[in-house]
């Protein structure tokens, strides 16, 4: 399965960023083959819309789940919209570690906005 | 005045009020200067028709000193793309468009967010479908009314939740004309804090722009911010000191080497926050002030007859950093 993991830095042991479509750098993992690459967030300076920018970018890679710690009201419309499943994911983790809990059934599906938004903000 | 000039439209004298930071005053100012004008002192030569536009749409406070009663309302719209799935050929060109990801392309059907959509129209033209008509997205109200004291009184208000200010300042200034005879009329802007498109939007087309701050380093940091919008947007300005006593002389020294005229000073004093605190205009305050306003009205009309050179301000957007 493809997932992307919003990172802090291109690397596999960065730490996960805690915004979503704000996040430096989306790491992309194929979980069955452990191959993995780092690509800049384009959405990092939107002025606004930033989560949708975001998954409108991850869903031209074939990603078929994120993890984040938190999902505003427009990503979760638009990964919902994009077939996209949501993997819940609090503790300050690397994105190694993530993956790890993904893979182990440890995180937490969601199907809601887990945030109210942030936009005007 | 503008309308003097022979040969041009007669216009109404347009009179910003800015001033970067929050809470320095602008509503105290632009309320007590347009009482000062439609009940001048009795050494006044003159009476003009003064209209209020409170452009503080994201929290518009000055209808507290001025009491109109409003008699006129209007919604304020922006036209938000409604698609028809119908028609969609999913080509994705109208998310390659928006600037604003308003409008997103995923699986078998644009999404629409109105809280991004800037109403630009640009989806609907783009269609090659013609899939995408423009709906009416409400975001505010514009209202007018007179006020006792026979201002002509109009405001925006944004509706909650919703992020845009600047269409609804634009729409006030459009619908809201001060049945007056313009050649003897002043209207008054009273703009929002900061120095964004709202601010901008509040200020295009003014003859002049007051500059409301206090003499502090945090007044200071923003009043350098509002007079590099006063000049990018060419449009003279003057400085209102308010709180006078507190903090330093640094706005003081700024606006001696940015060629900024301090128009008045208005001291820090007890009676006049207590005042303030009450709802009580300052000219009701301190009766006095009266005369101040009008003469700074008079000193400002004198920097617009002698105003050809917009040097000093232009200088200043490019090197007050």
């Amino acid at each position: 399965m493809k997932i992307a993991i919003p990172a802090s830095a291109p690397s596999l042991d960065a730490p996960m960023d805690s915004r979503f479509g704000r996040s430096a750098y989306f790491i992309i993992v194929d979980t069955n083959t452990m191959q993995w690459e780092a690509h800049e967030n384009p959405a990092v300076r939107a002025g606004g819309g930033a989560g949708l920018q975001a998954v409108q970018f991850l869903s031209r890679f074939g990603t078929q789940a994120v993890i984040g710690s938190d999902f505003g009201p427009n990503a979760t419309m638009a990964l919902s919209a994009a077939g996209i499943l949501m993997y819940q994911c609090n503790s300050p983790l690397t994105v190694r570690e993530a993956v790890s809990q993904f893979s182990a059934g440890q995180l937490q599906q969601v199907d809601k906005a887990t945030n109210p938004g942030h936009y005007g903000k | 005045m503008e309308s003097n000039i022979p040969g041009t439209t007669p216009r109404p004298l347009r009179i910003a009020v800015a001033s970067g930071k929050g809470g320095t005053g602008k509503t105290t100012v632009a309320t007590s200067l347009a009482l000062s004008l439609v009940e001048p002192p009795l050494t006044a030569t003159s009476q003009p028709q003064v209209a209020f536009l409170d452009c503080d749409v994201e929290g518009p406070n000055a209808h507290l000193y001025l009491r109109p009663t409003f008699d006129r309302r209007e919604d304020v719209v922006i036209l938000v793309p409604e698609v028809d799935a119908s028609k969609c050929t999913v080509c994705g060109k109208c998310a390659e468009v928006c600037q604003y990801h308003a409008i997103l392309v995923l699986g078998t059907t644009p999404l629409v967010f109105p809280h991004l959509c800037h109403g630009c129209g640009s989806c609907a033209r783009i269609c090659p479908e013609n899939a995408i008509s423009e709906q009416p997205h409400p975001i505010g109200v514009v209202e007018a009314g007179i006020t006792p004291h026979g201002i002509f009184f109009a405001r925006g208000v944004l509706q909650t939740g919703e992020p845009l200010a600047t269409p609804i300042i634009r729409r006030l200034k459009q619908w809201a004309i001060p049945p007056f005879t313009p050649s003897h009329s002043v209207i008054i802007f009273d703009a929002p804090p900061g120095t964004s498109c709202p601010v901008v939007e509040t200020a295009r087309g003014a003859d002049f722009l007051l500059l409301v701050t206090e003499p502090t380093p945090f007044g200071l940091h923003d009043l350098r911010l509002a007079a590099q919008v006063a000049g990018e947007l060419g449009i003279p300005a003057g400085v209102v000191i308010n709180r006078d006593g507190i903090g330093d002389e640094s706005v003081t020294s700024f606006c001696a080497s940015a060629g900024l005229p301090i128009l008045m000073r208005i001291p820090f004093q007890r009676a006049i926050s207590e005042g303030i605190a009450q709802g009580r205009a300052l000219l009701d305050i301190h009766p006095e002030y009266r005369t101040q306003f009008w003469d700074m009205f008079q000193h400002i009309q004198d920097l617009l007859e002698h105003h050809s050179q917009v040097g000093p301000l232009r200088k200043l957007a490019t090197d007050s950093q």
